[in-house]
């Protein structure tokens, strides 16, 4: 990993308006990512483990006894669970590490 | 060895290692004693999540409720584990960032205003005696189950070892004795699990296990699925359809509205919420969100598959058999009164959903009412009905029809034929469950009392000496107040759980997202709404419960939302008064609207409060 530049410099850095936009778009991208993931968070467990549980269970989760809406409910909507949170740190810290480096970029060429 | 003398080792073996990793863990400063000094790595921190969340119900009681639940049984399954989903993605980052100590610290700061850190406080202390209360019973109840002391006396045994290391090393105490049962906890769990799914199915896996087919050795050579037989067998003896959706009062708007009740009350307790304050930074509180829930997921995807296991197993090893026929574990198991037989007369054992089930359990029967009914039985049955009493009758009125649920944990290891010391790790692994769980809830009270009531509103002057002595006092005094909730249960500790994931989902949950999502809202907007939701959903928890009242069908739903729903209803409630009253009022200062923003930056981009100062950042 890059050298971890700290941005802290006192308690509240004025903003430059780059600095702004900057900020704005990590909090509009971080906003989208949870949207996304919260909507498969709901189709999952609530979605198919409850909402379409009953027309769900006509059909077997293959290469199982499972009916698939039992499935959803008792073991397929921790698993999606788990892996909706495992998908949500990569994505974070990703943006988190991009955002950082750009914002160091903006304070080198504004020469602060 | 007996199986005694292995509990006494393995209980004293686990006492003992947490005693030393307390001592190991003592602090000396209040940042080490309410959130271990923000030095817990994201793994480990994880563990201690899954036991502090796992608790005496989790380990014991679950998978006996599912199995005689079946499908609906999965609204503990997805409601206790998708909540962490609105936890880890809604809640943890942001709170870490803003970088205080408890929950009421955010309310109190974010909305700028006493009132709510109060309001918050008096719901943190309710949620948290109302668990606690229940996880000592559990020490005492797994005490007299496998030693042979009084409930009692177990309840002071956990007493004493929760006191010493909850004290001596606060969070962080907790925190590395909560990894170390973490771990006694989950292999206690497991081991048995997998024995009964090799048994009945030759899967090592039990999640494969359940979907997959029976033994043919165990069904005379057939190919029949596991799932498949358990059904059949339900319906020839009248019970509802294991894997079949929506039967009985569990319908659709009922199984959704509990699950969903679940989820938002999980993201707003207050114990799990502090352990995402212990870690070093928001990478580190967001990568413990998915170590938590992967820790928890491998006891909640299991629990399903004993519980099937376990039912599968115990109808098919009790009906129509004979006294002679009947295995040891029954016997050992009907010595405490988790399951009875009461015979109709010609010996053989029936276990039905009608009239003519034989299998019961005691309740809260005592054992001279008990002794004195099978009496009355036996004299009915050898006058031929002239005189005495017809036991199953009795028993049914009283609604004590079938096994206690607690026995599907507790005998799976008898049932599967493990060496004594397995079962044995059973009851460690119980302990660890309860103490695990007990003591997050102490500290979050002791925080709650020391450090939102007495140094932010009381004594902000106090002096960090001051701060600790009240902390590690407040705990002491807890601790007591618990054990006396353990050893006098009220009798109502059962319906009271419902009150505190309603109370979290109608008050926290929705006053700590608005806090972080919107900067418009306001002090007064935001304490009505909790006022409005933390109301609605106790009036409506205490009207059904204790005075009768017939739940509402809000007049769009086919039936009643059960009391366990109901914290759904509050938080939009809750949500729809804040949102509605907030253009009516100011919005907040500059300084909360600047504490907003720094809460949504990128971690490291300058100026979330307090962890910048922190030595170690």
């Amino acid at each position: 990993m890059a050298e971890h530049v700290s941005l802290n410099n006192g308690p509240r850095p004025q903003r430059s308006p780059a600095e702004k936009e900057s900020l704005r778009r990590y909090w509009r991208s971080n906003l989208r990512i949870m949207a996304v993931l919260l909507a498969i968070w709901f189709v999952a467990g609530l979605g198919c483990g409850v909402l379409w549980a009953d027309s769900l269970n006509q059909f077997t989760l293959p290469g199982t006894a499972f009916p698939l809406g039992f499935w959803f409910a008792q073991q397929g909507s921790i698993v999606v669970f788990v892996v909706v949170i495992l998908v949500y740190c990569l994505m974070m810290n990703r943006l988190d590490r991009k955002h950082h480096d750009e914002l160091v970029r903006i304070r080198k060429e504004e020469g602060r | 060895m007996s199986i005694g003398l292995w509990t006494v080792v393995f209980v004293g073996g686990s006492f003992a290692l947490y005693l030393a990793i307390a001592w190991w863990a003592r602090v000396r400063d209040t940042k080490g004693f309410y959130v271990a000094g923000r030095g817990v790595p994201a793994s480990a921190n994880g563990m201690a999540t899954a036991a502090d969340w796992m608790s005496a119900a989790s380990f014991i009681s679950m998978a006996g409720l599912i199995s005689t639940m079946g499908y609906a049984g999965g609204v503990y399954l997805m409601g206790w584990t998708g909540g962490y989903v609105l936890l880890a993605l809604m809640l943890a980052p942001y709170l870490r960032k803003f970088g205080h100590f408890t929950v009421p610290d955010f309310v109190g700061d974010r909305y700028d205003s006493n009132v709510a850190r109060l309001v918050a406080v008096i719901c943190a202390l309710f949620i948290s005696f109302t668990y606690v209360a229940g996880q000592m019973r559990g020490v005492g109840v797994v005490f007299s189950r496998f030693i042979e002391v009084d409930i009692n006396t177990g309840v002071i045994i956990g007493m004493a070892i929760v006191f010493v290391y909850a004290t001596l090393g606060g969070m962080k105490g907790i925190t590395w004795t909560q990894v170390a049962q973490y771990w006694v906890l989950i292999t206690a769990f497991l081991i048995p699990a997998i024995a009964i799914s090799i048994m009945l199915t030759g899967a090592a896996v039990p999640s494969v296990g359940l979907g997959g087919n029976l033994r043919p050795e165990l069904v005379d050579g057939q190919t029949v699925s596991l799932l498949g037989k358990l059904n059949q067998i339900q319906a020839d003896l009248g019970f509802s359809s294991y894997t079949d959706t929506f039967t009985g009062s569990w319908d659709k708007a009922n199984v959704f509205f509990v699950a969903l009740a679940l989820m938002l009350g999980t993201a707003g307790l207050p114990h799990v919420i502090v352990r995402f304050y212990t870690v070093k930074t928001v990478k580190a509180a967001r990568w413990s969100g998915f170590w938590a829930l992967l820790f928890i997921a491998l006891l909640y995807v299991t629990a399903p598959a004993t519980a099937a296991f376990a039912r599968y197993f115990m109808i098919q090893s009790l009906n129509g058999k004979t006294a002679e026929q009947l295995p040891s574990w029954f016997h050992n198991w009907e010595k405490t009164g988790l399951i009875l037989w009461v015979d109709n007369g010609d010996g053989v054992v029936r276990y039905s959903a009608g009239d003519d089930n034989e299998i019961f359990r005691s309740g809260m029967l005592s054992k001279t009412e008990l002794s004195d009914l099978m009496v009355a039985n036996q004299k009915w049955i050898e006058t031929g009905g002239a005189e005495g009493a017809d036991a199953r009758v009795i028993l049914r009125e009283k609604k004590l029809s079938g096994p206690d649920i607690d026995i599907i944990v507790l005998a799976t290891p008898e049932m599967a034929k493990l060496s004594n010391w397995i079962i044995a790790l059973v009851a460690a692994g119980g302990l660890a469950a309860a103490l695990s769980t007990a003591s997050g809830l102490l500290l979050v009270i002791s925080s709650s009392v020391a450090h939102d009531l007495y140094y932010r509103v009381l004594n902000p002057k106090a002096t960090e000496q001051q701060r600790l002595l009240v902390g590690r006092s407040v705990i002491g005094v807890a601790v007591v107040i618990a054990g006396i909730f353990g050893i006098y249960p009220p009798g109502f500790v059962s319906q009271v759980v419902a009150f505190a994931f309603g109370l979290a989902a109608a008050s926290f949950f929705p006053a700590i997202v608005l806090g972080i999502f919107t900067k418009r809202v306001g002090t007064v907007p935001a304490i009505c709404g909790m006022a409005a939701g933390i109301g609605f959903t106790a009036w409506y928890i205490i009207a059904c419960v204790f005075f009768g009242m017939a739940p509402w069908t809000f007049g769009i739903f086919p039936s009643g939302i059960n009391p366990q729903g109901i914290g759904v209803i509050g938080m939009f409630l809750n949500l729809a008064v804040t949102l509605g009253l907030t253009p009516l009022f100011p919005a907040p200062s500059a300084k909360v609207q600047e504490m907003v923003d720094s809460v949504r930056e990128p971690e490291d981009a300058g100026s979330a409060v307090e962890i910048e100062t922190a030595p170690e950042h």
